[in-house]
């Protein structure tokens, strides 16, 4: 069978497996559609909310990213799962004895106020759409690999498939379904990495195979790696850092803080039975995704390694890379090459003329002027970091039936994260703008169908977007989270654990801070996201502020967000005593109950 | 023993701050700040600092969830606040 046959019935197999969970569990009521009746059990709920958590980011673009990174890229891997720990201990058990459905009102509950509530739905909206837009790229990638199409064909289709997917039945559909996706996209993931990693090292176990040595040689994959890159000018791979180690550092915070901020993560805790429940749960999701996240480094440096074998066979042999007739004939390219080429998103020049793929870093001036003398004009190979991870069982020359299950894998991360902040989306406008603010009399139906059309809106947008994303997949959900760090996550944990943090000081510090980290992201990627709205100018240029990235400012925001918090706090009047009451209450376990109904 | 709210509350937060120490020193010491130097010590074909940074630091955050929900167990128990 042909690899795209392969690719065709692995995706079409585990769609009909999603339809039909989605058919079997239609949701009836509206608690149901949103939280399942919480009545799911920790280790499922955990499964589905590392389906849930594990994106087109994760799974698609973060091994891409750390393969071209080297070292750095571990803030994706630390920042994505230590988030797990700051939501475990001072999120999920209090919001789960809080016992409503939704951020926001949780926030307009304890804060006493409808403003505060309109304010979270505000930045809820804000995070999720530019999540969104990080999925839409990364679905735009695997279906433009896997219909053979380009980005933009791929990004219209996916539009298409997320809306129908997101539409059908709600949080019982997608709980069940999302354990299915789960049990899919680490298969995928892993199935690959246990044959790359024994064909490179003899070690099957991923995690160990990256510090082993490489079959048949005395030199560690790591060391050989490192010598590789650094012959062809790049980094070494081992210790390269983004920027500064300051921002590294801004940036793992930054994740990490979102993780714990973003809605969807955070209602899956709504839907265990007990507090007890939800604190397992965080430690179920976390064994889920730690499984994908530890084997994620070995797929990046393999992939890295494969690659760059490829392109320069002499690298096998401990050859000389820079120097005449090396790299492969472009004539004799392999196949996945071709195939990855009609995406537009691995493309090649022969800049020198010499019917040869030269690949390496032009920009390093030490080795340009050594590659000039072996008649290198440039690096004439542009891979994009998003198609690692979905070109890297091709590359290592994998069976046909691996590549079509890491396609239906990809499919199954980027549609279950996207309908999962739809979800979080249409509740926050249905639920806690409509019914909540503007029209409380709001029936079911109504409510649902406002929650359906704000989903439609949220993919039009993020589609958009999507088409001239302010990044690859992994950065722009970087960005999302940023959003999420500098507004939500202060003003939740400040209601559990400052009894007298009023609404004045709340809804300043989700405003300033959400402010304050909007500002230098526009700066850097437009007003919006919108290409050629940039305004570096007026902040000093790009990174201004102490070399830190947009994608790390979320931290700085959010220790804004405290800051103005507290200050404006200590200059109005204290919350109500039912309020303080309230968090008194919300700390001790005793007492929750399952949530049922929609109040 | 005192077994009321506030003492159930710092109890809570001594937990707390424990976790978040140790979460801190593989995440933010181990592999950002002191990367550096811990990399000259090999685990196999790990530098260490890499190590902690790639892979070290994500099993430590594991086991800290459920050391935290075992400890914290024992806490309501204690305090006499655990659900029925």
């Amino acid at each position: 069978m042909s690899v795209q046959a392969w690719i065709y019935l692995m995706v079409g197999l585990s769609f009909s497996l999603y339809i039909g969970i989605a058919i079997w569990s239609r949701a009836g009521s509206t608690a149901e559609y949103y939280v399942a009746g919480g009545q799911v059990n920790p280790v499922m709920n955990g499964m589905a909310t590392a389906a849930d958590w594990m994106s087109a980011a994760s799974f698609i673009s973060m091994a891409g990213i750390i393969s071209t990174m080297g070292y750095g890229g571990a803030l994706f891997l630390m920042g994505w799962t230590g988030g797990y720990v700051l939501l475990a201990m001072l999120l999920a058990p209090y919001l789960r004895k809080f016992g409503k459905f939704t951020v926001p009102q949780f926030i307009g509950d304890r804060f006493y106020s409808k403003s505060a509530a309109v304010v979270a739905v505000i930045c809820l909206l804000v995070a999720s759409i530019t999540y969104i837009i990080g999925q839409m790229t990364g679905v735009g990638v695997a279906f433009s690999r896997f219909l053979n199409v380009s980005n933009e064909v791929g990004i219209y289709v996916g539009m298409a498939i997320v809306f129908m997917y997101a539409v059908f039945g709600g949080m019982k559909g997608i709980t069940y379904t999302q354990v299915a996706q789960y049990v899919v996209l680490i298969i995928a993931y892993t199935v690959p990495a246990i044959f790359i990693s024994l064909m490179l090292t003899g070690n099957p176990i991923p995690q160990l195979g990256l510090g082993s040595k490489l079959a048949g040689s005395d030199l560690y994959l790591l060391e050989r790696l490192d010598q590789i890159v650094t012959d062809l000018g790049f980094g070494k791979y081992t210790t390269s850092v983004p920027g500064s180690y300051l921002n590294m550092f801004m940036y793992t915070l930054s994740l990490m803080i979102g993780t714990a901020g973003l809605p969807h993560v955070i209602m899956r805790f709504f839907t265990v039975p007990k507090v007890r429940d939800a604190r397992m749960s965080a430690g179920w999701a976390l064994v889920f995704i730690a499984i994908l996240y530890t084997t994620a480094p070995a797929v990046a440096a393999m992939a890295r390694y494969n690659l760059l074998a490829t392109v320069y066979p002499a690298a096998l042999e401990n050859k000389p890379l820079v120097a005449p007739d090396q790299g492969i004939r472009y004539d004799e390219r392999p196949d996945w090459f071709k195939r990855w080429e009609q995406t537009g998103l691995l493309k090649f020049s022969d800049k020198n003329g010499d019917g040869r793929i030269q690949h390496y870093n032009d920009k390093n001036a030490a080795l340009q002027a050594k590659a000039e003398q072996v008649g290198w004009k440039g690096n004439e190979l542009d891979v994009n970091a998003d198609i690692i991870v979905m070109a890297n069982p091709e590359i290592a020359m994998l069976p046909g039936w691996v590549i079509g299950l890491v396609a239906a894998g990809a499919l199954a991360a980027a549609l279950s994260t996207a309908a999962g902040l739809l979800l979080a989306i249409s509740s926050a406008i249905s639920h806690d703008l409509v019914k909540g603010v503007f029209k409380p009399d709001l029936d079911e139906k109504g409510e649902l169908l406002a929650g359906r059309i704000a989903m439609v809106v949220a993919i039009l947008v993020a589609g958009y977007l999507g088409l001239n994303p302010p990044g690859f997949a992994a950065g722009t959900v970087a960005l999302a989270f940023g959003i999420a760090a500098s507004s939500l996550f202060p003003a939740i944990m400040m209601g559990i654990f400052s009894k007298k943090m009023n609404k004045e000081g709340a809804i300043a510090g989700m405003l300033v801070g959400l402010f304050v980290t909007l500002f230098y992201v526009f700066a850097h990627k437009g007003i919006f996201f919108i290409k050629g709205t940039e305004y570096l100018g007026l902040i000093g240029g790009a990174n201004s502020f102490f070399g830190i990235t947009p994608e790390a400012f979320g931290s700085v925001g959010a220790i804004v967000n405290f800051i103005v918090a507290f200050i404006v706090d200590k200059f109005t009047k204290e919350p109500p005593a039912h309020i303080q009451e309230l968090v008194e209450n919300v700390r001790v376990p005793r007492g929750s109950q399952v949530i049922k109904g929609a109040h | 023993m005192n077994k009321s709210p506030q003492a159930y509350w710092s109890a809570t937060l001594r937990l707390i701050s424990i976790v978040l120490v140790v979460w801190f020193i593989v995440s933010y010491l181990a592999g950002i700040i002191l990367a550096p130097a811990l990399n000259s010590i090999h685990l196999g074909g790990y530098p260490l600092g890499f190590w902690f940074a790639h892979q070290g630091s994500m099993y430590v955050f594991v086991a800290l969830i459920f050391y935290y929900a075992y400890a914290m167990d024992k806490i309501d128990r204690e305090f006499d606040v655990h659900e029925e």
